[in-house]
């Protein structure tokens, strides 16, 4: 098949994964954990202890070049949760999160799902997520094998197993080799009012098939945080929540290394949150030791603040490396303003990623404090009392259903206290009420991974019931049933066909979905809150923006300002075609720019920082040869230091010898660098030098555009190295020494006034 | 609903004297006391989508499922397995799962399914 693999330049062809979907076939089923490093192993420089084998393809952290590029990868395996409403969509997030180091893949199902009471099938739009639909999970683990064979580790696919089709969700992700999934009957009883009976019930087929496709479950416990109003009061319920999935999981037949704790520390500042969440997350990981732990990160106090919400993210994180996780998820950090943006997904993993391997083997050094009669251990013992207090009650009362109908769940209330505002539910009410009917004595249900009394006839091999029928969809995929559209609308292809059918060669920037055309400005406005919204509403307005909308802003002062963030849709595409781009150039080896050096009998640079500028780091790093820097290649360097008035780096020039002036640049303000490249230029004329000497600006903010335009030769900005530059110096002297060739054959020293006779050493 | 001021302190004190390891033991004690009678509701009682699901394992559609499943529970036959019926008309029949399924999903042979589970439906 054409484009069974990913090329890094090239985009992800949705129409070549929707080919041939009713074909395809799961590689391999189950959960796959990250393959862990022994402690000590060496990345770059540097020994760590919490690592996992690298992958082949990634984004590093953007500090990473200043440590050769380095992008270990953290032994947990890291969560993204994509949830945009088109899968097609997604599966080019997914894409990115890989290369940041997702490696567990959550799509999250459209709102009104966990009610549809069977399958949904084809590809309509989700709100909030998308429809889960046995085309949807194919295409999306086809997509998610290219990419994990192009990032280099596999990639687990999870949604959930919840709502009144629970059962059939989980057939069709054991047949289409799903990873994991949430399975938790709590969570439809309590949020989404799924009748009680009907949920345990249905569970235990859940699990059991879950248990057959080893895929990992992760239980629901997390969404009291979400829910209850003082969300740390709650951790002797979370505790029982969880031991009460966890108990019915083992009890129905799944391994304990399948059955993830969602784990959330409550609490967030400016809560003393570390005070309250550590003994909780302490406490938990003792009592359910043998279980696997999914850290997941704080949503409920997330506002609009992107900000707020990574610190808070990055607390959680430090949780996480001071206890334990099995799998860390991550919360985009615009979750508390609209559905995630794809930059934000990627956010998140870049947060977990820093996080983790920034604490690498702090356990190592930092211990918690075991005394028994200290704050942590006090606290731990109390939290664990409550929750076995909590259990007793529940038995007191008559068991579990009774005690959902008397509100005992998600009351704000530190349990034994009871506030009184905690989720009743009506045992005998709810979402399809009255459909579990008992099983008669001959109940047969002639296929694997069932759970519960199944009177197969004589003679069937307990462990083979689907031998009756001639095997079932387990054990012979073939048998499947694969369904393609059933709306002829709403569906990928009507979708696609729209997009396509828009005007050919434009692209348009995106937060969410192909061309929806949103951008996002920020702006200071020095004037009180309620006005600066305004002021800017009306300029993004002025500036063409359409649907304006504030999704942030935070005071600096009553009076003195107020930062407002804007998203709008912008009215036009650009046609690719139409831009110019400076060419992508791959630099010389090192050995090659030598070689050129050497030959040329050396090439002599000037270089300084110029104007009033003080910055000096910048230019060192292009210079010198511990950074990997000119001087490394035998390129001679006059480095006269900051703050060099212009002459004085021309008249160096002159007097060196130099083949080149490397003018460094930082400050910017009222366009000082644009002036002072001129300046250099005009003066490099004026003094005869222009024609023999080549002149390199760089700088944060110069482009090679402005560079160019101010009468430079070339233009460096943030990231260049010094190869990059030794490349520019070495092309160009070699054009030139070419070029003079070509026009003074016979051969060199023919008098040329160029000054680029390579044959003459420069000194 | 219950209002209930923190009375830790006092229901605590059977608690006190367990070691950290008896007083997880109770909790997983506790927990399994709980869990049991959902277990068992759950091994002897059935739905219409775990029948729903047991009809996808056997090569059916969801659309397939959802028809067979619907005329299982509006003529009671839900308890004997949805899964059962159709493999009990197959077998009586000669035909194939499939194509007993295809039969009842559209409809026909409802009646010959039910009299198959004769009297004791």
């Amino acid at each position: 098949m054409a484009g069974a693999t990913l090329r890094p330049d090239e985009k992800l062809d949705v129409r070549e994964i929707l080919r041939d979907l009713e074909h395809y076939r799961p590689r391999r089923r189950g959960w796959v954990w990250r393959e862990k490093l022994p402690p000590g192993t060496k990345v770059g420089p540097f020994e760590y202890r919490q690592i996992s084998r690298p992958l082949d393809r990634s984004v590093a952290l953007p500090a990473a070049k200043y440590f050769g590029g380095i992008d270990p990868q953290p032994e947990v395996v890291v969560t993204t949760e994509i949830a945009s409403g088109r899968f097609e969509d997604d599966i080019r997030r997914m894409r990115m999160a890989a290369w940041h180091g997702a490696d567990h893949i959550m799509v999250i199902r459209t709102t009104g799902q966990s009610h549809f009471d069977g399958l949904i099938e084809g590809t309509p739009e989700g709100v909030g997520g998308v429809p889960i639909t046995r085309k949807q999970v194919r295409a999306t683990r086809k997509a998610l094998d290219l990419i994990e064979d192009e990032v280099g580790r596999p990639i687990n696919f999870h949604s959930y197993v919840s709502g009144v089709a629970g059962p059939e969700i989980a057939v069709l992700f054991a047949e289409e080799g799903v990873n994991g999934a949430h399975q938790d009957p709590q969570y439809n009883v309590l949020y989404r009012n799924v009748n009680m009976y009907r949920s345990f019930v249905d569970a235990a087929v859940a699990k059991t098939l879950m248990q057959w496709a080893g895929m990992a479950q992760i239980d629901g416990a997390h969404n009291a945080n979400a829910t209850a109003r003082e969300a740390w009061k709650v951790t002797p319920e979370l505790m029982v929540q969880h031991a009460i999935n966890c108990a019915y999981s083992v009890k129905v037949g799944m391994a304990k290394e399948n059955i993830c704790l969602s784990t959330v520390p409550p609490a967030a500042p400016p809560a003393p949150e570390m005070r309250l969440d550590l003994p909780y997350a302490v406490a938990l990981r003792r009592l359910f030791a043998g279980y696997r732990f999914r850290a997941q990160m704080n949503t409920k106090y997330i506002e609009s603040s992107t900000r707020e919400a990574t610190v808070t993210h990055a607390l959680n994180l430090v949780l996480s490396r001071l206890t334990s996780a099995d799998i860390q998820s991550t919360i985009t950090p615009d979750e508390g303003r609209n559905v995630p943006w794809h930059y934000n997904n990627i956010a998140a993993l870049a947060t977990a990623k820093q996080v983790l391997i920034g604490l690498d083997g702090l356990r190592d050094m930092v211990k918690l404090d075991d005394d028994p009669n200290g704050e942590l251990e006090r606290k731990a013992r109390e939290i664990t009392e409550r929750a076995v207090l909590f259990l007793e009650e529940i038995l007191d009362v008559g068991g579990y259903f009774e005690a959902v109908r008397q509100g005992f769940f998600v009351d704000s209330g530190m349990y034994p206290e009871r506030n009184g505002d905690g989720i009743a539910r009506d045992p005998e009410g709810g979402v399809a009420a009255g459909t579990i009917v008992p099983r008669d004595a001959d109940y047969m249900a002639p296929v694997c991974a069932h759970f519960g009394d199944n009177h197969l006839p004589e003679g069937t091999r307990a462990d083979r019931p689907c031998d009756l029928i001639g095997g079932c969809t387990l054990c012979n995929p073939d048998k499947i049933v694969y369904i393609d559209e059933l709306d002829p609308t709403d569906n990928v292809d009507t979708r696609l066909a729209t997009l396509e059918a828009g005007p050919p060669g434009l692209v348009y920037p995106e937060v969410e979905w192909a061309a929806d055309r949103v951008v996002t400005m920020t702006m200071f406005w020095p004037i009180d809150e309620a006005r600066a919204e305004a002021a800017a509403l009306e300029t993004a307005r002025r500036l063409g923006l359409e649907e304006p909308k504030v999704i942030h802003k935070e005071v600096m002062h009553p009076a003195e300002g107020t930062l407002v963030e804007v998203k709008g849709r912008v009215t036009f595409g650009i046609d690719l075609a139409s831009l110019k781009t400076p060419e992508p150039q791959k630099p010389l080896s090192p050995d090659e720019i030598r070689e050129f050096v050497r030959r040329r009998g050396g090439v002599k640079v000037v270089a300084a920082t110029v104007g009033q500028d003080e910055h000096s780091v910048g230019l060192r790093e292009i210079l010198d040869i511990k950074h990997g820097g000119l001087e490394g290649f035998g390129i001679e360097c006059h480095y006269l230091g900051t703050s060099c008035p212009v002459e004085k780096l021309v008249n160096a020039a002159i007097e060196v010898g130099a083949d080149a002036i490397l003018a460094s640049m930082i400050i910017t303000h009222a366009d000082v660098h644009r002036m002072n490249m001129k300046k250099l230029a005009s003066l490099c004329v004026e003094k005869g030098i222009r024609d023999r000497v080549l002149l390199v600006a760089g700088g944060t903010q110069v482009t090679w555009d402005i560079a160019t335009e101010s009468g430079m030769d070339a233009g460096f900005g943030r990231g260049t190295r010094g190869i990059d530059v030794a490349t520019f110096l070495v092309r160009t002297l070699q054009e030139k020494e070419a070029h003079s060739e070509g026009r003074n054959d016979p051969g060199p020293g023919g008098g040329s006034s160029e000054g680029t006779d390579s044959g003459a050493p420069a000194c | 609903m219950m209002v209930r001021p923190d009375d830790f302190e006092e229901r605590r004190r059977h608690l006190a004297g367990m070691s950290d390891e008896e007083l997880a033991r109770y909790f997983w004690e506790l927990a399994d006391k709980v869990v049991q009678p959902l277990v068992e509701l759950a091994r002897t009682h059935t739905s219409p989508s775990i029948e729903r699901s047991v009809l996808l394992r056997m090569g059916f559609s969801s659309l397939e499922a959802k028809a067979i499943v619907d005329r299982c529970v509006e003529r009671g036959l839900l308890g004997k397995g949805a899964g059962h019926v159709v493999w009990k008309l197959a077998t009586a029949r000669g035909m194939s799962v499939r194509e007993a399924g295809v039969a009842l999903a559209e409809g026909r042979m409802w009646d010959e399914a039910v009299s198959l589970f004769g009297a004791g439906r």
